[in-house]
């Protein structure tokens, strides 16, 4: 098969790119340039858009002996992902960015650019496994599941599945870096990326001050009185203990959280762990990897690496009602349900509201 | 190391040395000798470069104490612009203008913006016709606006995407008029048209070996005896104290040589270049009727390169084409800078009034003395195929 390997400057694409080689495939290396502002060098926390990440790309490249190309996606980057994060925000809830990507960007705008120029599929170094199942291509937790980004993948269809390469799904982490040291590539000891890429130093209330500006509002206990103000609701996630500088001690003495934003007036409402407790996902835009599921009992994981939930799972057109099994906290709207029969990924929808339910 | 191409048509950013001056080179790198040492090895390196430099002079119409040694068009275009500019505001702080066209190369435009955001100098661009000549009439204009703080002009000889040769005879008579320094780029006009430094009345020109069969890594500033730029590097006095360091000889000798090829064969070969080209547009115009070749269509020195077919192809992006043209080993380039490998548009498209969409959609294939049919033929064969598959990728 012709290939596009995403390189990113990382050491999973490199070897992911270099299985494909030794596959067999016709591999062609292409970095995606995602910020607006590639000049810039960045040290400590690592992204996947610096010159540095660029040039690692290609240094992976020519050892793989492949031709190397930089695509720049970032205006639609820019469109589809940044104003989409920041819109989230605004509008009081917590996205998450990396599934926008893979959903807008790299299994979207990239693969059909990809496909229309004669490739026939997109390999990434991400952590899932890509079995052929009855009912078509089948996504399913990767081996390592420490390492594991089925979540963030959760939203691919089967469509972008048929054209998509998963090289490292079956192995782990510590046999990538000794792979990558083993076929002397350059970035097998580059530390892992974390962070949001666009967000370089990690401090994401401080970019999002920088960009939404002061909006300021009043935080308030379950009751409605007022305990402490902030400068912007952006700034806060549901389930989030830190940071938030009440002026008025809780009446237990126990440590409060957010519980709810009100984007409008920017009110965050805060209150003990216990209230955190929800039971009932509401979910929207369901995102199915093959057939939607048939009600009934699965796991769903609500955050990336956040834990496993039994729930049952009810889809209806476009919305999807999760109830939980056992009560959960800090679920956070904006975030994706990702919804597994066992290791298999069945999709994703995202979750719009929760409450808990009236059950004796 | 990767196969040669099987069509090498991108020129334009550097040409095959000549087998002469690979020779050259080698047999240089093997001597001993600094060429400013007083003893006898010294002596001898020193009569390579004093030789080269007349033969280099002698083919560029200029004298051999105009010819200044540099490590190529970069260096020489910067030592130009602001050696000329902190020399004429030296002599008259008035003097805080530099006029300069729209088309320049980046190693012209940086330098000019950096000298605008750094030394104070205050800089007017000259716009270009549609296609890529420099409007002598607003170059006129801008300089007549304030003559007299005017500390430098300079325009291109030959403009390195589409070929377009400029009317550097009339930029000249204005700074004549005015009593202007002016410069010209003349990198990518050396190859392919006569240059005659004393002829042009031009100050100073530059030049660089590996656009014309030379080694990569030299140059020269030719620049008349009576100006005397400020220096950017200090050192031990070479090249008349306006370019510091070890002179390299063999570097040197090599230029020479190929300019000096060049030239002699420079008649012949531009027919035959020409002759390429026309079958390379007519080729791509019966596979894709609706390119349009951009610049000057008309041939010849006061008119266009012979070497360089500046093409669009619309709803398809120069990019996509050049990656599915490069897996066919058919090598070219988008003419366009790169800024951390992300292609920018051209600012030359740009400033010849095509909208963003266009300046994207192109592609630059430049021809040089190695040029065969059989590489013209190469890019006509696989086109179809290319140009299909680009035009479905569309432009995002
Ligand atoms: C018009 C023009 N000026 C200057 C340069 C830079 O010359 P050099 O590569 O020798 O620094 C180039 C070549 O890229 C050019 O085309």
């Amino acid at each position: 098969m012709r290939i596009v390997a995403a390189m990113s400057g990382g050491v999973d694409s490199a070897v992911a790119a270099a299985r494909a080689v030794d596959a067999g495939h016709d591999v062609t290396g292409i970095h995606l340039a995602l910020s607006r502002n590639p000049r810039s060098y960045r040290s400590g926390a690592r992204g996947c858009c610096s010159i540095e990440d660029s040039n690692d790309a290609r240094r992976a490249a020519d050892a793989l002996g492949i031709p190397f190309y930089v695509w720049d996606m970032s205006e639609e980057f820019a469109d589809t992902v940044v104003d989409d994060f920041v819109a989230e925000y605004t509008a009081g809830r917590t996205p998450n960015p990396c599934l926008r990507c893979n959903e807008k960007i790299k299994f979207a705008a990239v693969l059909e650019r990809a496909l229309a120029l004669g490739f026939d599929a997109v390999a990434t170094g991400h952590y899932a496994r890509l079995v052929e199942g009855p009912g078509g291509v089948e996504m399913h937790r990767s081996a390592d599941h420490g390492k594991d980004q089925s979540y963030v993948l959760g939203v691919l269809t089967q469509e972008q599945l048929r054209h998509s390469l998963f090289p490292l799904g079956d192995t782990t982490k510590d046999v990538v870096r000794a792979e990558a040291e083993q076929r002397g590539l350059q970035v097998a000891r580059k530390p892992d990326s974390h962070d949001i890429c666009f967000i370089a130093d990690g401090d994401n209330a401080g970019w999002l001050a920088e960009k939404l500006g002061p909006r300021p509002g009043a935080i308030v206990d379950e009751s409605g009185a007022v305990v402490g103000e902030h400068d912007g609701a952006y700034a806060f996630t549901v389930g989030q203990r830190r940071g938030l500088r009440l002026g008025v001690p809780a009446p237990d003495g126990k440590p409060r959280f957010v519980l709810d934003i009100e984007p409008v007036s920017g009110t965050v409402t805060v209150g003990p762990r216990a209230s955190l407790a929800v039971d009932a996902l509401h979910c929207v835009r369901p995102l199915w990897c093959a057939a939607p599921p048939v009600a009934g009992e699965y796991t769903v994981q609500l955050r990336a690496h956040g834990a496993e939930h039994r729930a049952v799972v009810r889809a209806d057109g476009d919305r999807v009602e999760v109830e939980l099994l056992d009560p959960a906290d800090g679920i956070a709207p904006g975030q994706a349900c990702v919804v597994y029969d066992g290791t298999r990924v069945v999709g994703s929808a995202t979750i719009d509201r929760t409450s808990r339910l009236a059950r004796s | 190391m990767t196969d040669a191409p099987l069509a090498y048509l991108d020129h334009a950013a550097t040409t095959p040395m000549w087998p002469e001056a690979i020779d050259v080179m080698t047999s240089e790198l093997a001597r001993l000798g600094n060429a400013s040492s007083l003893h006898a090895s010294g002596r001898a390196a020193r009569r390579v470069v004093e030789e080269s430099r007349e033969l280099v002079a002698e083919r560029l119409g200029a004298r051999p104490s105009e010819v200044v040694f540099c490590s190529g068009g970069t260096e020489a275009n910067n030592l130009a612009i602001k050696g000329l500019y902190w020399a004429r505001r030296a002599q008259d702080p008035s003097r805080r203008r530099v006029v300069f066209s729209s088309i320049e190369h980046h190693a012209l435009l940086d330098p000019v913006t950096w000298l605008a955001k750094h030394e104070d100098a205050e800089i007017a661009m000259t716009p270009v016709d549609r296609s890529g000549r420099v409007v002598v009439e607003a170059l006129r204009a801008e300089v007549e606006a304030d003559p007299s703080a005017v500390a430098a002009i300079t325009t291109m000889w030959a403009n390195n995407e589409m070929g377009t040769i400029q009317p550097i005879d009339e930029v000249v008579r204005i700074a004549r008029e005015h009593d202007v320094p002016v410069h010209s780029d003349a990198v990518q006009a050396a190859g392919y048209v006569p240059l005659d430094f004393a002829a042009s009345e031009l100050d100073a020109m530059t030049v660089t070996a590996h656009k014309l069969g030379g080694p990569v890594g030299v140059g020269a500033l030719v620049i008349r005896r009576e100006l005397d730029p400020v220096a950017l590097l200090h050192g031990g006095g070479q090249e008349r104290d306006i370019r510091s360091g070890t002179i390299g000889v063999a570097l040197i000798a090599s230029f020479a040589t190929a300019l000096d090829l060049t030239v002699e064969r420079q008649a012949a070969s531009t027919a035959r270049i020409e002759a390429l080209r026309t079958r390379l547009v007519e080729g791509i115009r019966r596979i894709v009727p609706d390119a349009i070749v951009n610049g000057d269509p008309t041939a010849g020195p006061t008119h266009r390169l012979p070497n360089i077919a500046h093409v669009t192809f619309p709803g398809c992006e120069g990019d996509a084409m050049l990656m599915l043209l490069d897996a066919q080993g058919v090598e070219c380039s988008t003419g366009s800078a790169c800024a951390a490998g992300v292609p920018q548009p051209s600012h030359v498209l740009l400033a010849m009034g095509y909208d963003e969409v266009a300046a994207r959609g192109s592609l630059r294939f430049s021809l040089g003395h190695t040029s065969t049919e059989d590489d013209v033929d190469r890019l006509l064969a696989v086109l179809p195929t290319v140009h299909e598959r680009a035009l479905r990728a569309g432009v995002r």
